[in-house]
């Protein structure tokens, strides 16, 4: 009996100790009291001293794009430092190209907030919200591609410009043990503002991809935050070639509604690769377009049409096709506008600017 | 106690001949795992190498002063894993305090090695072997500058495997553990070759 009560105590004893001792260097070693983070050089934050950057800026409503959740496994999280960070951590640096070191730009999930800061972030990330829906639609566009259709909840709007993204939070199920949030572009046309909608593709294993296809239901709630991203339509007079694949699809159709809304003059020419037949969506919605908007040509291309496919358009990589459509001085007149795999953009941007587009004037979102 | 043992032979010993991760395999999940680069791995064998020397000492004081007289030695396991633990998280909130550059290069490693089996394994060693204060002391510094350099070599050896041909099915941990296992076959040659116990 008393060997028992002994090592109870004992143990009991050691652990308060050192209980005791964490808790004093906590409070003392660890408090690193009330910071004040600067931003833009007039918006000040007082927040609580020692936690990561990316976390105090949620805390203050203000949403920094990340796909990772603050595990340093992304690196998107960037933010411009300029006063108070201290020299980089092993953890931030693979994310940290050179030049991005010389203009202090750091990892907010691992940078933590010791002393003052002042930091710069683009004022678009302000109007980031966190906005809850619910799901009214899911509609099967292909065999693998989905699209959601959400509906904001609270009576709440969202804000922004066609072309840009949001980040998806998925709830811990089977294949997260924790909420993870994922980078989908909206297809939607922003003057709805109580609506939003995505398409997303099935990726084998994919944690977000598997949730929207496999467990999500009509009625369901989402919960996401955005908006994000600085692709969507510059503001010029220059022609516009869009290309996509796949799910790549949603940015652009997005930027072309909003253009057939606003009866945007420019001559646009949309080319679309997929593999076969079973692999296209929205032609109708597309050939609307053309009706629509003054000068829109779709331009669909087949890798691999399958017998039976019945087609009598574009065949070969949509890279060819784009070169065989440009014409000899098209490229000093035209942007670009991609979205697809990253692959896919690597072979656009050679083929464009070998037809002289300049590389300044290609748009893409980076989501490899 | 056994006083034949000299504490310089231990040191060598752990180093080499008995190395704790090429011979009794242990520490492996943060040496597969860190071993990529040998930068990194740098970082995280000299966190390794402070921990398992310092925890050792005082592991040791807590055995002998505290366990042993108290007839509590049978608790070692939890009280070794108590001890280490938080003062290893001491160590890195004071670390992060003080000094910027050396939390960057190894505070940022210690909550990793918090629960390493090896530096577990280094305190229960030292109990089992019986060794003094000075030889437990050399023990954990040697094992833990040998667990360095076993990651070290393997950091090494990564960064001329990413231009190798690997087959898809040993990527990563599978081509990391073979590999292993072949330095841990070099080092039993030295089996016996010093009797540290």
């Amino acid at each position: 009996m008393s060997a028992l009560l002994i090592s109870v105590g004992a143990i009991t004893a050691l652990s308060s100790i050192l209980a005791l001792l964490m808790v004093i260097a906590d409070a003392t070693i660890g408090n690193y009291g009330e910071v004040k983070i600067t931003v833009n050089g007039d918006k000040e934050l007082i927040v609580k001293g020692g936690r990561p950057l990316l976390g105090s800026l949620m805390e203050e409503g203000i949403f920094i794009p990340s796909a990772c959740g603050g595990r340093g496994s992304c690196g998107l999280c960037k933010v411009k430092v300029l006063e108070g960070a201290g020299q980089y951590l092993p953890t931030e640096l693979p994310w940290i190209s050179k030049e991005e070191q010389k203009e202090n730009i750091r990892l907010s999930c691992q940078l933590k907030v010791k002393t003052d800061f002042k930091i710069e972030i683009p004022e678009e990330l302000f109007n980031v919200r966190e906005y809850r829906t619910k799901l009214v639609k899911l509609r099967d566009l292909t065999h693998d591609i989905k699209e959601v259709n959400l509906e904001l909840l609270d009576g709440q709007e969202i804000k922004y410009t066609a072309g840009q993204f949001i980040q998806f939070k998925v709830p811990a199920y089977e294949l997260t043990d924790e909420p993870v949030y994922r980078a989908y572009s909206m297809s939607s046309v922003p003057s709805d503002t109580r609506h939003i909608q995505l398409e997303i593709r099935l990726v084998p294993n994919g944690i977000c991809t598997t949730y929207v296809h496999n467990h999500l239901k009509e009625g369901d709630e989402v919960i996401f935050n955005g908006p994000y991203g600085d692709f969507f339509l510059r503001d010029t007079e220059a022609e516009i070639i869009c290309i996509a694949g796949g799910s790549g699809m949603a940015p652009i159709k997005s930027i072309l509604m909003d253009m057939a809304e606003k009866q945007n003059p420019r001559r646009v020419r949309y080319f679309f690769g997929a593999r076969g037949r079973r692999d296209l969506f929205l032609l109708d919605e597309m050939k609307e377009l053309e009706g629509k908007l003054p000068n829109f040509t779709f331009v669909p291309v087949l890798s691999n049409p399958e017998e039976g496919d019945d087609w009598d358009g574009e065949t070969g990589w949509v890279t060819d096709a784009v070169d065989r459509h440009m014409a000899e001085g098209d490229g000093a007149k035209s942007e670009g506008y991609l979205c697809g795999s990253p692959g896919m953009i690597d072979a656009c941007i050679k083929v464009l600017t070998a037809n002289g587009i300049p590389k300044e004037k290609i748009y893409f979102d980076n989501f490899g | 106690m056994n006083e034949t043992i000299y504490p310089v032979a231990i040191f060598f010993a752990a180093i080499f001949t008995n190395n704790i991760l090429l011979t009794n395999y242990l520490g492996m999940c943060s040496f597969l795992s860190v071993s990529k680069e040998l930068k990194t791995s740098l970082g995280l064998g000299a966190a390794v190498t402070f921990v398992m020397a310092t925890t050792t000492l005082l592991n040791w004081i807590v055995y002998h002063q505290l366990l042993i007289p108290l007839k509590l030695d049978y608790l070692r396991f939890i009280v070794f894993i108590i001890v280490i633990a938080a003062f290893v998280q001491l160590v890195e909130m004071i670390i992060e305090r003080v000094s910027e550059g050396l939390y960057a290069a190894l505070g940022i490693f210690l909550p990793l090695i918090t629960v390493n089996c090896a530096i577990l394994g280094v305190s229960l060693f030292m109990v089992i072997r019986e060794y003094s204060l000075a030889a437990s002391f050399a023990y954990g510094l040697g094992s833990g500058i040998g667990w360095s350099l076993a990651i070290l070599a393997m950091a090494g050896i990564r960064q001329k495997l990413a231009k190798a041909r690997v087959p898809k099915g040993l990527e990563g941990a599978g081509i990391t553990l073979i590999i292993t296992g072949m330095m841990a076959l070099a080092f039993m040659g030295f089996t016996g070759m010093i009797n540290i116990s």
